[in-house]
């Protein structure tokens, strides 16, 4: 999704006054950043603009303190020590570093890799780049419900397994995996368990050390910090190493050279240490927020489908198959709502989203399925705004559906035979 | 207010820069998404991406932003040619430690006393190559300008040695961006690093520029973005701030004779105070902005702790590795003792400084020569 044509460009920007400006629903693509980090992040853009890795002067020192205190931020979020955090570019940077480095530092000892069928792209790329320079990839299937099989996890891992990465809370349908049985497995097996908690983080409670984390993948703009940031954990008892991917500089303790960019780092801290401290109250909010929603949809539509499992879910995720309705003209139909759909328009061609395809949802219940992610400023009145809207557009398709009026007939749709023609 | 003129370890975001970053960080939008906030998004790094390539003569295609310049210089050297056993890396000895340690294989060319790279000897090291790797076409790694001396290459000379041998060539602009004017269409080479920081713009964000038809493979992989040549949701913001910078930058360009005109006077007024004092690289083509200079008998770490009394910022060095003080491996490379080394420091103007501030340098530079210099090495 490169190309603008130039009505597009000249309907271009819309102020935030604009009435017409969408309802924002698209949470798990990325998070606006809180105004309190933006407004701590601001200074480091101009007054405090040092290089954190100069050490002859005072704009250097001030930018280096800023920089530990956020470290620190992020470290006590997931329960680590500071020394055990590096920054990054995001998280698809650490979930590259994370797996591919540590691949390539044991690959004479062990191997073989293994990661679930619905982790993110870019770990399932780092993957298969590393399954063509020889590496043994097992990709684990999940359940219907999204989640993954710890029977069949223990007994893939094996004492050739050098690391296992499963991510924390999925990007489409928002199912939290059981990371601390997956965590006692792969230390039970000696394996490194790595998990992209580029969802998780600020949604759910995590401890690297109650649940085993060797190596964790943080974003900014997931939980309203800034785009262009994320961390890595590196577990240093019992020690974790890896090969890093940019050298020169020697930063952060040598596994990611590069000047640190101060105003990102401060962003990155100030969202978790405020996601730390308001992740109780807020899931609170928007489980009421997501309940309601639900609730109203399924009791005044038939034929709907919830993707992935409803409890293990992080409040904020909806992911739901509309029957009978077609994909595009539902995303057309409700243009007043920023949400995604589940044909991940990655290229020119509508594919299917691999994710929901993995969980055994048919291809056509793929293309009809709506991905809304709630959040930090999602209210109440956007959210019935968000249902009328939804609603109404799936009324007025199916209306107009041979194949609606077919069902409701009582005909089998499954069970025809389509002639060619 | 302190004085800075530390430059080139990092510039201060220009207001317009800043207020392009405040407004991106305010609004909201992935530029992959589809939706109107997704394609808001898209613009905004569209329009920043014809600006960069503007400020160094390229197509905005050919623009594939990074996480700063060390993530771009080391995804240029991930894409040298690999012949039949690991292509060669040449780099001229001077080259940023992201390149010279950006990867396993990288074999220094010498420079001269003025900084400039022997090109004799990169000659001799493509020909050997050419003899040596069967098919293997080296990758040749030389900054447009030195971060610490601020020599400048010539690189379209060392462009035309590098098509002799059908090489590739990669050019680190990180320090020469925003200061001299760049066509990299014209420039005969394959890639090119640039970074934000450097030139008023927001820190976390560079560029690769890469040259029609040459192939570029990502390092980061995952998600497609930059077609597929960089992978990870774009950093909005910092796209954007790095678009104003570089408008603003591109029209500095005209302002760098009076910093030149400012260095220039500042190194004449020391040169007569101090006859010993030692102007590195003074007769090669420089940077308007860079000064490198030797105290004599004084250390780095006493100068830079007196100038920061005094209220101004200038560095012992490049602001790289945390905390390690190693002695300047440019100065090192150009045949410099490493007492003269141990004394010198880096003095780099820019977008803020004022004929003002240079005076203010002056007279202290010259009070600490007068109260301290001249005798053996300082504590």
């Amino acid at each position: 999704m490169t190309a603008m044509t130039a009505q597009e460009k000249n309907e271009l920007p819309h102020t935030i006054q604009n009435r017409k400006a969408p309802i924002y629903l698209d949470y798990q693509a990325t998070t606006p950043t809180d105004p309190r980090v933006v407004e701590k992040m601001l200074p480091f853009f101009s007054e405090q603009f040092g290089n954190p890795h100069s050490r002859s002067h005072f704009f250097g020192w001030e930018a280096e303190d800023a920089v530990e205190i956020a470290r620190e931020q992020v470290a006590s979020i997931i329960g680590a020590n500071p020394k055990e955090v590096i920054f990054t570019s995001g998280a698809t940077e650490s979930n590259n570093l994370a797996i591919k480095g540590v691949a390539h530092f044991y690959k004479d000892k062990r191997n073989h890799i293994v990661t679930v069928v619905t982790e993110h792209k870019c770990v399932l790329d780092s993957c298969r780049h590393l399954e063509q320079e020889g590496f043994e990839v097992t990709y684990l299937p999940v359940k219907a419900n999204g989640l993954i099989d710890l029977d069949l996890l223990r007994e893939t891992v094996t004492d050739k397994t050098a690391i296992v990465s499963v991510m924390g809370v999925n990007n489409e349908i928002g199912v939290i995996q059981p990371l601390k049985e997956i965590g006692a497995i792969c230390r039970e097996k000696g394996a490194f368990f790595h998990t992209d908690c580029a969802q998780a983080v600020g949604k759910i409670p995590l401890d690297v050390e109650e649940m085993n984390i060797d190596l964790m993948s943080i974003s900014g703009h997931k939980i309203y910090g800034p785009m262009g940031i994320g961390a890595l954990y590196v577990r240093r008892r019992p020690r974790v190493r890896l090969v890093p991917m940019i050298n020169g500089g020697g930063q952060e303790r040598g596994m990611r050279s590069g000047t640190l960019p101060t105003p990102l780092c401060v962003g990155l801290g100030e969202a978790c240490a405020i996601a730390e401290k308001e992740m109780g109250a807020e899931n609170e909010r928007l489980r009421r927020l997501r309940d309601r929603m639900y609730q109203s949809i399924v009791g005044r539509l038939p034929e709907v489908y919830l993707n992935g499992d409803l409890d293990q879910r992080i409040p904020g995720n909806l992911n739901i198959s509309f029957a009978f309705v077609e994909g595009e003209g539902l995303m057309m139909g409700i243009k007043d709502l920023a949400v995604s759909s589940g044909s991940a328009c990655t290229s020119a061609s509508l594919e299917p989203s691999y994710v929901l395809r993995a969980l055994g949802v048919e291809v056509e219940m793929a293309h009809t399925s709506l991905r809304i992610g709630f959040g930090r400023f999602t209210t109440e009145q956007e959210v019935d705004e968000a249902v009328e809207c939804i609603i109404r557009e799936v009324e007025r398709l199916r209306e107009m559906s041979p194949l609606w009026e077919m069902h409701n007939e009582g005909v089998d749709i499954s069970s025809i035979e389509w002639a060619e023609h | 207010m302190t004085i800075y003129l530390d430059h080139n370890a990092t510039t201060p975001v220009r207001p317009e820069a800043a207020e392009a970053v405040a407004a991106a960080l305010t609004a909201t939008g992935n530029p992959s998404s589809v939706h109107g906030a997704g394609r808001r998004a898209r613009r905004t790094v569209e329009d920043a991406r014809d600006s960069v390539a503007a400020l160094v003569g390229a197509r905005s295609e050919d623009v594939i932003f990074t996480s700063g310049g060390t993530e771009a210089n080391n995804l240029a050297l991930a894409n040298a040619p690999k012949g039949g056993a690991e292509g060669p890396v040449f780099a001229s000895a001077v080259e940023h430690v992201s390149v010279l340690q950006g990867t396993d294989n990288v074999f220094r060319v010498s420079v001269d006393g003025d900084g400039l790279i022997d090109l004799a000897e990169l000659d001799a090291c493509l020909k050997d190559a050419l003899n040596r790797v069967e098919g293997g076409r080296a990758l040749v790694s030389v900054m447009l300008a030195n971060n610490e001396t601020g020599v400048i290459q010539p690189i379209q000379r060392i462009a035309e040695l590098v098509a002799e041998y059908d090489a590739v060539f990669h050019c680190d602009a990180v320090q020469a961006a925003g200061k001299l004017a760049i066509d990299f269409s014209a420039l005969g080479c394959h890639m090119m690093s640039v970074s934000a920081h450097k030139i008023g713009g927001p820190p976390g964000i560079g560029a690769l520029i890469v040259a029609p038809g040459h192939q570029a493979t990502a390092a980061i992989r995952g998600g497609g973005q930059e077609r597929s040549r960089r992978g990870g949701t774009e950093n909005v913001p910092g796209i954007a701030g790095f678009g104003r910078a570089a408008e603003a930058a591109k029209t500095d360009i005209a302002r760098m004779r009076d910093l030149a005109d400012l260095r220039d006077r500042m190194e004449a007024e020391i040169t007569a105070a101090a006859p010993d004092v030692k102007i590195f690289a003074k007769n090669s083509d420089r940077l308007a902005n860079t000064s490198s200079l030797a105290m004599p008998g004084v250390s780095s770490e006493t100068q830079v702790m007196a100038f920061d009394l005094d209220g101004i910022a200038v560095s012992a060095g490049a602001a790289c590795s945390s905390g390690k003080v190693a002695p300047s491996h440019v100065l090192a490379a150009m045949g410099v003792d490493e007492d003269t080394i141990k004394s010198a420091i880096r003095v780099s103007l820019g977008w803020t400084t004022t004929a003002k501030d240079i005076d203010t340098f002056t007279a202290a530079w010259k009070g600490l020569y007068a109260r301290i210099g001249g005798g053996s090495l300082a504590a």
